[in-house]
């Protein structure tokens, strides 16, 4: 396996946060993993991308990601830019915090491949309170892939998140994964 | 002095700097660290930038002083200072950091990390001894070199044109505990404050008038003459801003006229009467305003 | 037990100098650079580093801040960048001609104008005269690792060392780094004691005026401190391979055994090509890949080995020394003129300013190398 996922949202959406919970979770499951974000200066509100190598060996490439095999889209107002699809196949995937079904971004979109769709913003409102989409999107993510198991992503949560924003705050936002694992649409 | 008062030793006898150190006649800087180093005592440490005292502390394997040096870049006295008493502080050993720099290494290349050194508020004691020029290069302009006086970069048809940079003020305003200035031809005076800053902690400045025979053009046997001279006139004030409190530690009975102080210097041989007139009315100026400093009380 | 963690190349160095214990660190910030100086005042503020953390003007001061401390006989850590380390250039050399074994992280970051924030490798090569050690990194865990790996070596030569990674590409990129038990590190890295430091009772003066007759004395033996510095390095290498399982070396050798040709480079873009070798050899190429680890003191008799061995040697520079050429590729020509075989040397120039280094750029390098003519300065992928 050598999965590379590409992350899009906006500068203060936690995506890079998202990127390195994947691969957080894919270490404590033995793989070999890379996370990284866009190269260059982040900016609230400008749209940045994010991106997680996972293997089962060695990761030694230390150059960008051309051709993901899954995108994963934070922001809804994202999905009409065609950097959204960019080097991605029609094998690949397509993830994105949308409240309408898969068609509806495919018509936005054209992408061809595969398209799943969880209504991360509401959920993280009804969560966390906040409409921090980062951690339902990773959840949406795990549920379509299985590239790593739920629980270790709670768990990297817990890791992450208790040390930053306490238990309340990390318990929200296991909710909010598991609630984004259990209603994302294909 | 004073006929009439017997002497009394305020001080100390011990000597920390061998004779012998290669300075010119009559040089202020190099007693001023005699004085100073008299005042702090032996556990002294000495970081020195760029400077005549690059020079008199003597050529590699030699040293002048007793204590331990260290010769660092023009601009990081205080850079180095701060790095040296942080590692001493780790190492759990007590001295006094003592950052020793010119004029040019204080007002001009290194203001940047002393201003920074003073506003994180090191522990350590700086003292410029001020000779007014980059004396070491051989007499160019610093912006310590005041108003009308000749250097080699200021030549007698275009002497410098503007005043003195204020470095005490430029030192308070950083809101440092203590700065004082001090000439080297009041030795007790400039002991006394030493002994005092020692037992402070936090960032203390020295600003040191130290004669520069050599790039004043005054006779060495002046040396202690010449900034006397300073003080009477009041064109170098003796003062000390101790935690905010201006306090003024001589007033002239009579101040003197600054042709007084002028005149003993080849560097203002050139100066007409109307440009004597306007360094007079500067320095009565910044007197008053020091006068008024000190009646106000705490300022900071 | 050792504990992995998924982090940045930045917080790697962050980690390692926490764990070799650096006393005193002063720093400022740049963009790449700042997240080390971050999460180290945040290990000085908490108390998991007991350290003195001095938060300077400017890195001028920095590296003057850090010769103090080391003259004071204290470990002594900073971290920089391009700019950054262009303004410590005076100190640089003061650090070395004063023996002090400062340790700097150095995030390679393009120097401007016009601005750019990406990586390469001319900020720390412009620095290559003023006698520190210089250890390029590939990996997270490299810059981790090479953190102890440094201060051990420089503290025997006393001279300073900075290990080099990559702007964003490892400064921004999370990768795993296995951290190994304090104690283990602690055997391996005793507290730092100079044989002369500021010390009341052994006053001595450093760095006073030395006149023709003693100076060129005072520089051969940092040369010397340096050649033994080589030998030194290899050791603590090997010391640190036998204490924690990773080996690095000087000239890290990748897929030579066999190899009639090879490629040599520095830094993460190495770990890219070995990739791209890996997809060679499978295309029946026998191809292989010198990674350059230390710069200063230069791997000679190394580069001569393998040089002795190939019929062809590819060197990629994410660097160049204006009106020459790439400057690994001059110092391994200048190693090569004396050594008995001389394959051809390529030398390419590319990878400036961060842009992108792909498999497909390695290849097809090593392709154009197959046609052209080596005295040429190849510029690889420039749209002009």
């Amino acid at each position: 396996m050598f999965v590379e996922v590409r992350w899009h949202g906006r500068g203060g959406q936690g995506v890079v946060t998202a990127s390195e919970l994947l691969a957080g979770a894919a270490l404590a499951e033995g793989k070999y993993l890379q996370a990284f974000p866009e190269f260059g200066p982040e900016r609230m509100g400008a749209p940045i991308r994010a991106f997680t190598r996972i293997s089962d060996g060695p990761i030694e490439i230390h150059s960008h990601v051309y051709t993901p095999d899954i995108v994963v889209v934070l922001d809804p107002t994202l999905l009409e830019n065609p950097a959204i699809t960019e080097g991605l196949s029609d094998e690949g995937k397509l993830i994105a915090n949308f409240s309408g079904t898969p068609d509806e971004v495919r018509k936005i979109t054209k992408f061809m491949g595969r398209i799943y769709t969880v209504d991360a913003t509401r959920i993280a409102m009804e969560t966390i309170g906040r409409p921090i989409a980062n951690t339902c999107c990773v959840g949406a993510l795990v549920k379509v892939t299985s590239l790593v198991g739920l629980e270790q992503v709670e768990n990297q949560i817990r890791q992450m998140l208790e040390f930053k924003i306490g238990k309340k705050g990390a318990d929200a936002n296991v909710e909010a994964l598991r609630r984004a694992y259990d209603e994302v649409r294909s | 002095m004073s006929e009439k008062k017997k002497m009394r030793a305020t001080i100390p006898e011990e000597e920390y700097m061998f004779p012998g150190t290669v300075d010119c006649q009559g040089c202020g800087a190099a007693y001023a660290m005699r004085l100073a180093l008299k005042a702090l005592g032996p556990k002294t440490m000495v970081v020195i930038p760029a400077c005549c005292w690059s020079i008199i502390a003597g050529p590699f394997p030699t040293s002048a002083l007793k204590m331990p040096i260290y010769h660092t870049a023009f601009e990081t006295a205080a850079a180095v200072a701060s790095g040296v008493k942080a590692g001493l502080s780790i190492r759990e050993k007590e001295a006094t950091v003592l950052a020793w720099a010119g004029d040019g290494g204080t007002f001009d290349i290194g203001v940047q990390s002393l201003s920074a050194a003073a506003e994180r508020n090191e522990d350590f004691i700086y003292v410029c001894y001020d000779n007014e020029a980059y004396m070491n290069t051989g007499i160019q302009r610093s912006s310590a070199t005041p108003w009308g006086a000749w250097t080699t970069t200021t030549p007698r048809k275009h002497p410098k044109d503007r005043p003195k940079k204020n470095m005490m003020e430029i030192m308070a305003a950083h809101r440092i505990p203590y700065a004082a200035s001090a000439t080297v031809g009041h030795p007790e005076d400039f002991v006394r404050k030493l002994k005092k800053a020692r037992e402070i902690r936090g960032t203390r400045f020295f600003h040191v008038l130290a004669t520069c025979p050599t790039g004043w053009r005054s006779p060495p046997e002046l040396m202690l003459e010449v900034p006397r001279l300073a003080v009477e006139t009041c064109v170098f004030p003796l003062y000390e801003i101790d935690n905010g409190v201006y306090s003024i530690s001589k007033k002239p009975k009579e101040k003197l006229p600054v042709t007084e102080y002028l005149k003993v210097q080849g560097r203002f041989r050139h100066l007409t009467d109307q440009q004597i007139q306007y360094i007079q009315e500067h320095v009565d100026e910044t007197w008053e305003l020091l006068l008024k400093k000190e009646k106000l009380g705490r300022l900071f | 037990m050792s504990t992995v963690k998924v982090i940045t190349g930045n917080h790697a160095a962050s980690f390692g100098a926490r764990d070799s214990r650096a006393e005193v660190i002063a720093a400022y910030p740049i963009t790449p650079q700042t997240q080390i100086v971050e999460l180290l005042s945040e290990f000085c503020a908490d108390g998991t580093l007991k350290a003195k953390f001095i938060k300077v003007e400017s890195e001028h001061s920095a590296m003057a801040a850090c010769i103090g401390a080391s003259a004071a006989g204290v470990r002594a850590y900073t971290a920089t960048s391009a700019h950054g380390l262009a303004l410590m250039h005076e100190m640089l050399h003061w650090a070395a001609n004063g023996r002090h074994p400062v340790v700097m992280a150095n995030v390679n970051r393009a120097m401007g104008p016009p601005w750019s924030i990406w990586t390469d490798q001319n900020d720390s090569l412009a620095q290559r005269d003023t006698g520190w050690l210089q250890f390029y990194c590939e990996s997270n865990q490299e810059v981790y690792d090479t953190t102890m790996i440094a201060f051990k070596a420089c503290e025997q030569v006393l001279l300073p060392g900075m290990l080099v990674l990559d702007a964003f590409i490892l400064s921004h990129t999370y990768e795993p780094v296995e951290m190994p038990d304090q104690e283990l590190i602690d055997e391996f890295l005793p507290p730092f004691d100079p044989p002369y430091k500021m010390d009341l009772d052994d006053a001595r003066a450093f760095g006073a005026l030395t006149t023709p007759e003693w100076y060129m004395e005072l520089r051969y033996l940092i040369q010397e401190a340096h050649e033994k510095a080589l030998v030194t390095v290899r050791e603590v290498e090997k010391e640190f391979g036998e204490t924690f399982g990773r080996y690095y070396g000087t000239l890290e050798l990748y897929r030579c055994d066999d190899a009639e040709e090879v490629i040599l480079i520095a830094g993460s873009t190495a770990s890219t090509a070995k990739d791209a070798v890996d997809i060679m050899r499978k295309g029946g190429r026998k191809i292989g890949l010198a990674r350059i680890k230390l710069f200063r003191p230069f791997p000679n008799e190394e580069i001569r080995d393998i040089a002795s061995r190939v019929n062809k040697m590819i060197v990629i520079d994410r660097n160049v020394s204006f009106g020459n050429q790439g400057i690994f590729f001059n110092e391994i020509k200048a190693s090569l003129y004396s050594a008995k075989n001389r394959p051809p040397v390529y030398g390419f120039v590319a990878g400036l300013g961060g842009r992108d280094m792909k498999i497909d750029d390695i290849t097809g390098i090593v392709e154009q190398a197959d046609t052209c003519d080596i005295e040429e300065i190849l510029w690889w992928g420039v749209k002009l």
